[in-house]
């Protein structure tokens, strides 16, 4: 007997008793139908997911100062100023991994005044041209600083799009002069709007300048504790004391002003941001980072690092382990409504064989093999399961098109669900088919001809 | 050479620990073209040695030469075979499928035969065998919609469509009135006389009056052997 043949007659066996039909599928249907749902709403919120971490940057870093103990007691993250330019300069010159390096210097709760308007951005940062391509922002009009004007600590600043709304009343603030601390800033360029966060923040309230200026000109000369009487920044004895009266210490003459070496810039920034070459290879730019770190600041093997590195993969990962423990547990729950499918289908096989005992006979009789019986009631279990897969995908797909257009939850259809639905409908017909069609083809003959 | 060649065919069933003989050694020889009436009282094992012939059963010791083949031992795909292509069963009960149309019924045992043909010959061939019981009308009613001997007549087109040299009834007329018993029986002298050896089981001997040769059977063995007008007295 062909397997067309047989499908036919089982599809013909299935629509003769419709109702019970539907019922025995129902069980399938429901575990399919939840199965795709689940797949189709975990797959687009996972993409959302990604998407907004890919806005942050996937491939990119952030180095923090560390903090310092003092006498046991954690002083808090910043209470090192361990970052300088001059690692930054190093990390893109040492680490093959790392593709592109800013510095980042941060201020904050700065006023900006423009005419009669003033506003405290959320964010103001300091930073140098690379990384606006680092954290993938765009420009929606005027141009981006150039290094250049990071060198010469220009007056020029880009503004995002939140900072266009509150303060220039949604006008073009190209080529306004804004004042941040009563210096005197040009705007040269507008952020494309980048919405909030996955911490809910404005992303778009923001002020960017080059990182020099904002050292320089915003938030003050910061120095570090030790090194600032080294520092040309600090200020001379005398000026501490303009009396006239003892000098502390000999003036420098230009003798010993030439034989000291000053680091013209040696001021401390807030953060070093990095990008990987590659996305996937950011855990290997962290780890070349954290060596080369150690090392320029001279930390002994025993030391805790004065830094510390964030990734956008720390969230990927984090936000994966979650998606996926409740995809796997949502995957156990259909597991489940599908093995209670599959007792149903086995359950209703076994009537169905009891059933039609003088049909099985009959057909032995008329030259139907024991295989021929086997091969018929499997394929009846199989084709039942199948049609209720179809339907389940059918109505999976559907509730999670209703589930978008009326929650606005992000849904994804997933051919890999669909082709497992298949396959496990499939496999189910089988399994759980098998024991009815077995018991079928072992009947006897003349005992099927004679069961009333 | 005959067509059926029964040697000292036994068969016991086994209850528990009481050997129950059903059979106690029959040798018979049917040859192609007869047409054999086996009769007895129920009990007598008459219901046993048909379904050996129809190959259904197997016995439990000596030889069964069908067509000069042994079937006795053969495998059951063997046996599966010879019932598809070479024995039509009649049964009392009609066992036509429910709520599936008297074509249907009758080509489904072309879906068995090796070599499949295609569903244009098969369903030429059921209207063929329709045609031949004269209910070619019929073909599209379910077994529900036909009367007794019309669905009789529908399982006869359904034990014909291969061609079969021999026709098993079993009872053939013990589910309908006289008027249609004589019809059904008609049929069967009517298939006889084209060459079809057919073999009734009956335990009315008005029935196994259309039969040519009669047998009866008692306590498991062949008590007597009738041919011809003989039997009728």
């Amino acid at each position: 007997m062909n397997t067309a043949d047989t499908v036919l007659m089982s599809l013909k066996a299935l629509v003769r008793n419709p109702t019970r039909t539907l019922l025995t599928m129902l069980g399938i249907i429901i575990g399919i139908a939840a199965v795709i749902t689940m797949m189709e709403i975990g797959e687009g919120s996972s993409r959302s997911i990604r998407e907004s971490i890919e806005k942050m940057g996937a491939g990119s870093g952030l180095i923090r100062p560390g903090w310092r103990r003092a006498a046991g007691v954690n002083m808090g993250s910043g209470s090192v100023t361990s970052l300088l330019p001059s690692d930054a300069d190093a990390i893109l010159a040492e680490c093959p991994t790392v593709a592109l390096v800013s510095p980042l210097v941060r201020a904050s709760n700065m006023q900006l005044v423009f005419g009669s308007a003033n506003w405290v951005p959320a964010q103001m940062y300091g930073v140098s041209p690379e990384y606006f391509t680092i954290r993938d922002w765009q420009l929606e009009e005027g141009r981006f600083f150039s290094q250049r004007e990071v060198d010469i600590n220009a007056r020029v600043c880009l503004v995002g799009a939140t900072i266009v709304n509150e303060v220039f009343s949604g006008a073009s603030p190209l080529d306004c002069e804004v004042r941040i601390k009563n210096v005197t800033f040009r705007v040269i360029g507008v952020l494309k709007s980048k919405g909030a966060n996955m911490m809910g923040m404005d992303e778009d309230d923001v002020i960017m300048m080059p990182w020099t200026t904002a050292r320089m000109r915003i938030t003050g000369r910061r120095t570090g504790s030790i090194t600032g009487t080294t520092s040309t920044l600090a200020k001379k004895p005398g000026e501490i004391y303009p009396a006239t009266g003892v000098a502390f210490y000999p003036e420098q003459d230009s003798n010993l002003a030439a034989d000291t070496l000053v680091q013209p810039r040696f001021t401390f920034i807030d953060q070093i941001v990095f990008s990987a070459t590659d996305p996937n290879k950011i855990d290997e730019a962290r780890k070349e980072v954290t060596a080369l770190l150690r090392e320029r600041h001279g930390l002994a093997p025993q030391q805790e690092d004065d830094f510390r590195i964030h990734s956008a993969s720390d969230f990927l990962k984090m936000m994966n382990t979650t998606t996926s423990l409740m995809s796997n547990l949502l995957l156990g729950v259909a597991i489940i409504s599908l093995i209670v499918g599959g007792i149903g289908i086995m359950n209703i096989m076994l009537v169905s064989v009891t059933e039609r005992t003088r049909e099985i006979g009959l057909r032995m009789a008329v030259g139907a093999r024991s295989r021929d019986i086997l091969k018929q009631f499997l394929i009846e279990a199989v084709v039942l399961c199948l049609v209720g897969g179809v339907l389940g995908i059918m109505l999976g797909h559907g509730a999670a098109l209703l589930v978008e257009s009326q929650l606005n939850w992000p849904i994804e259809s997933s051919p890999g669900a669909v082709a497992a639905a298949f396959i496990v409908s499939v496999s189910i017909g089988i399994v759980f088919g098998f024991y009815p069609a077995w018991k079928a083809s072992k009947l006897d003959p003349i005992e099927a001809l004679r069961y009333e | 050479m005959a067509l059926i060649e029964l040697e000292n065919i036994v068969k016991t069933y086994f209850l528990g620990e009481m050997d129950v003989p059903v059979l106690k050694g029959i040798n018979l020889s049917i040859e192609q073209g007869e047409y054999v009436a086996l009769m007895g009282a129920s009990g007598s094992g008459k219901s046993t040695l048909m379904n050996i012939l129809g190959c259904l059963d197997r016995p439990s010791s000596g030889n069964y030469l069908f067509d000069g083949e042994e079937l006795g031992r053969a495998s059951g795909d063997r046996r599966a075979m010879v019932r598809n292509q070479k024995i039509g069963f009649v049964f009392q009960s009609f066992n036509l499928l429910p709520r599936t149309s008297a074509l249907e019924n009758v080509i489904m045992p072309l879906s068995y035969t090796a070599g499949g043909l295609s569903m244009a010959e098969r369903r030429r061939r059921g209207l063929k065998a329709l045609q031949e019981v004269g209910i070619a009308d019929r073909a599209g009613h379910q077994p529900s919609q036909l009367s007794g001997g019309q669905q009789q007549r529908v399982a006869i087109a359904r034990a014909l469509i291969n061609r079969p040299p021999v026709i098993f009834a079993d009872e053939p007329t013990g589910n309908l009135d006289s008027h249609t018993s004589v019809e059904v029986m008609d049929m069967f002298s009517k298939l006889n006389s084209e060459g079809i050896t057919v073999i009734l089981v009956t335990h009315s001997s008005e029935i196994a009056c259309y039969a040519k040769r009669t047998i009866c059977m008692s306590d498991g063995q062949i008590v007597s052997g009738i041919f011809g007008e003989e039997a009728h007295k």
